[in-house]
């Protein structure tokens, strides 16, 4: 069988769940009274401007509006594969996919560095906090781990904002460029401006993951400290260095980075609110928007979208895993 | 003689016996065990005492908070929290605390409004005051509140800008996010619990379609779900019925974790003895669900449950924060937040931070609480 044929198979079976996914998206779609036309005529009328009847007779015939439902819905999902996701509304009619584009690749690296983060942060500290376990580091750690998970990510961020302000008198108040580039061409200044403002919003993504990170990563080196084969490589004379890194971490790190796909959309869904309180340009910020302005179609695009992210995601931290970990089967 | 020696053993005996020794043997039920270790957490006992005063806190909120929750005071608007004092101007110190009346004037040159204590004017905190009169549980009429001040005006967070007691809208505000919690999660443990019972009794083609409706459902992110369906809520809506909307959504979605939780205990209770013989005996699927099943997991379900709690309040924190959830008049924490979105208001106005300092708390005290409750059922 081997790897490709493992990838085929799960790709070919994310099929059926995007399918539904995009099914329950338009579900949401349709909920609020009215359709694609009305709402697009109220919003128009919103920002003082005027839709032609022959623009609206237009949409209604690519909407398919007055046919049945499952027309309306075929009508919706078949611009996809043509990059045609509609109109945002909201946004003087933007093609919603030029604001993917937009958007997309901040998103991304938003997300996997806050990633990132998490496990480059949790795993450490967590082992550190098993190995030396019922100290008082041990206490502090679990009591930071326990703020970090009942703050929510919006709150973290408004702190930060707050504290920054307040407290070392910067102009910070959101978005990831000082005001002088925020418009400008990328250049190698630019560049280095992007980074030094990258630490806030993935820390404020993060450390609620790492919270929790930490914790599982505690509890599991634990228990796998108290087995007997750890007991067997300590009597074999192994540094102990050796056998917490060689021997217990990696079984203890299975399940946690077997769970990365799970982790994905905790992490989205936090990156979604810091970048609507922070003001980054996003996917997060685009979907609230959408729903703010009762533009269901883009709100329920973007849904679609932010799942095959993940599904996409998750696949690739499969495949990863599979491919590292000799244990998986491929059948 | 021999009675003697007769007499002389038995009182050798019975000395030996365990009644006569002063040692007492008590037998403790399972219950009062658990309660044994659940004491030994003194982090979580610690927080449950601080759930319990909030809780009790917003039962009675209209009796515990000074003012009521859409009073607005138009000569404080804005205002910075109050501070009590002991010790007044003349470095006298009273048993009493106090708070200074203050004078707001408008500041000519910031548009903003400047408050300054009048040191001649003391305000003496009471317990049990006469104030503003409520209607509690709609038919208890009073005007006693907890604390407050007979002249003059106390505000222990400061107020907003139409001039409305934070500490106020905090206790009620309490009321909408904390009952929130409760509610979603008890639409919680009833669809999980059912679902996931189901699921792993019948197993097979149910169990195997339920879990397909899981996975997908959980490959959305929740936070979206839940905004994208409370944004669908028609925004005419009245206040009330965007509360039940909320909670409805929160827990309509929320459910699938608990359901994967109870399922894998299922599973592994199908297999037992017990269920088989009153399998075999021609339980019915309710009997054998309700009688047996579910006792057993209910340990498991009420730590899930405990936990799932505190992800509740954030959502709705959350979407009340984006505007997407609570309306007014009704208010919540989340929604408390919503004023200091703008950054100026925050700059200018921290102390309407405070709904946030509550949240976490809240929070932490069920993850405090939940952890405990996991440590002791575990076998």
């Amino acid at each position: 069988m081997g790897m490709l044929a493992y990838i085929i198979r799960r790709i070919l079976l994310s099929i059926p769940i995007i399918i539904l996914i995009s099914i329950i998206c338009f579900i949401i779609i349709q909920l609020p009274p009215g359709d694609y036309v009305t709402a697009y005529a109220a919003i128009v009328a919103n920002r003082g401007g005027l839709a032609s009847q022959q623009l609206l007779e237009l949409l209604r015939t690519r909407y398919g509006l007055g046919e049945p439902v499952y027309v309306q819905y075929w009508r919706w999902v078949s611009g996809f594969p043509r990059w045609d996701f509609g109109i945002a509304m909201s946004i003087n009619d933007t093609p919603v996919v030029d604001l993917l584009r937009e958007r997309l690749p901040l998103t991304l690296i938003l997300n996997f560095l806050a990633l990132i983060f998490i496990e480059a942060i949790a795993i450490p500290v967590g082992v550190f906090s098993a190995t030396h376990k019922y100290t008082l580091m041990d206490y502090f750690l679990t009591f930071i781990a326990f703020v970090g998970i009942s703050v929510p990510g919006f709150l973290l961020a408004l702190l930060i904002i707050f504290f920054s302000v307040f407290y070392f008198g910067s102009q910070y108040i959101g978005g990831l460029f000082s005001p002088e580039f925020i418009a400008a061409p990328w250049s190698w200044a630019r560049v280095v401006d992007f980074i030094k403002h990258l630490p806030i919003p993935v820390i404020a993504i993060g450390i609620g993951g790492t919270a929790g990170t930490m914790r599982i990563m505690r509890a599991n080196t634990m228990d796998v400290l108290n087995q007997p084969f750890i007991q067997t490589a300590r009597a074999k004379g192994l540094k102990e260095r050796v056998v917490i890194y060689k021997h217990a971490v990696r079984i203890s790190i299975n399940p946690i980075i077997s769970r990365i796909g799970v982790y994905l959309p905790e992490i989205l869904a936090t990156e979604m609110l810091v970048s609507i309180v922070l003001n980054l340009r996003t996917i997060g910020p685009l979907f609230y928007q959408a729903l703010i302005s009762q533009d269901m179609y883009l709100a329920g695009t973007i849904l679609l979208i932010i799942s095959v992210i993940l599904i996409v995601g998750n696949l690739i931290a499969d495949i990863t895993l599979a491919w590292i970990d000799p244990r998986i089967s491929y059948e | 003689m021999v009675f003697e020696k007769i007499k002389n053993l038995v009182k050798h005996y019975r000395k030996k016996s365990p009644e006569k020794n002063n040692e007492e043997y008590k037998e403790l039920s399972p219950k009062q065990l658990m309660w044994r270790k659940f004491i030994k957490h003194r982090v979580a006992v610690g927080a449950s005492v601080i759930l319990i005063i909030f809780y009790t806190m917003i039962i009675f909120a209209e009796f515990f908070a000074p003012y009521s929750v859409n009073t607005d005071h138009i000569d404080y608007l804005s205002a910075p929290p109050d501070r009590i004092r002991f010790i007044d101007s003349e470095g006298k110190f009273h048993i009493r605390p106090f708070v200074y009346r203050r004078i707001g004037e408008r500041d000519p040159d910031m548009l903003r409004f400047v408050y300054t204590e009048d040191k001649s004017k003391k305000d003496y905190l009471s317990l049990f005051v006469h104030g503003e009169e409520y209607k509690m549980f709609g038919f208890i009429k009073s005007n006693i509140h907890f604390f407050g001040v007979d002249e003059g005006n106390i505000f222990i967070f400061g107020t907003d800008q139409r001039g409305r007691d934070l500490l106020s809208r905090v206790i009620f505000g309490g009321r909408i996010s904390l009952s929130i919690g409760i509610i979603g999660v008890v639409i919680i443990i009833f669809l999980g619990s059912i679902m996931g019972t189901i699921s792993g009794y019948y197993g097979g083609l149910i169990d195997n379609v339920i879990q397909r409706f899981i996975e997908v459902l959980r490959t959305l992110p929740q936070i979206a779900l839940w905004m994208a369906l409370a944004a669908a809520l028609p925004p005419a809506l009245p206040s009330t019925y965007v509360y039940l909307g909320i909670v409805l959504i929160l827990g309509l979605i929320g459910w699938t974790a608990l359901a994967r939780e109870v399922r894998g205990k299922v599973l592994a209770l199908r297999r037992t003895d017990f269920i088989f013989a009153a399998e075999v005996s021609g339980a019915s699927f309710g009997r054998v669900m309700f009688v047996h099943i579910i006792p057993n997991v209910s340990s498991h379900i009420i730590v899930t449950a405990t936990l799932i709690i505190p992800e509740m309040i954030l959502g709705e924190s959350a979407l009340s924060f984006l505007g997407l959830g609570i309306k007014p008049p009704m208010t919540s924490w989340g929604l408390l937040l919503n004023q200091v979105r703008e950054v100026q208001v925050l700059k200018h106005f921290p102390w309407l931070l405070f709904p946030g300092l509550f949240i976490v708390v809240s929070v932490l005290c069920f993850n405090f609480l939940g952890d405990a409750l996991r440590d002791v059922s575990a076998p």
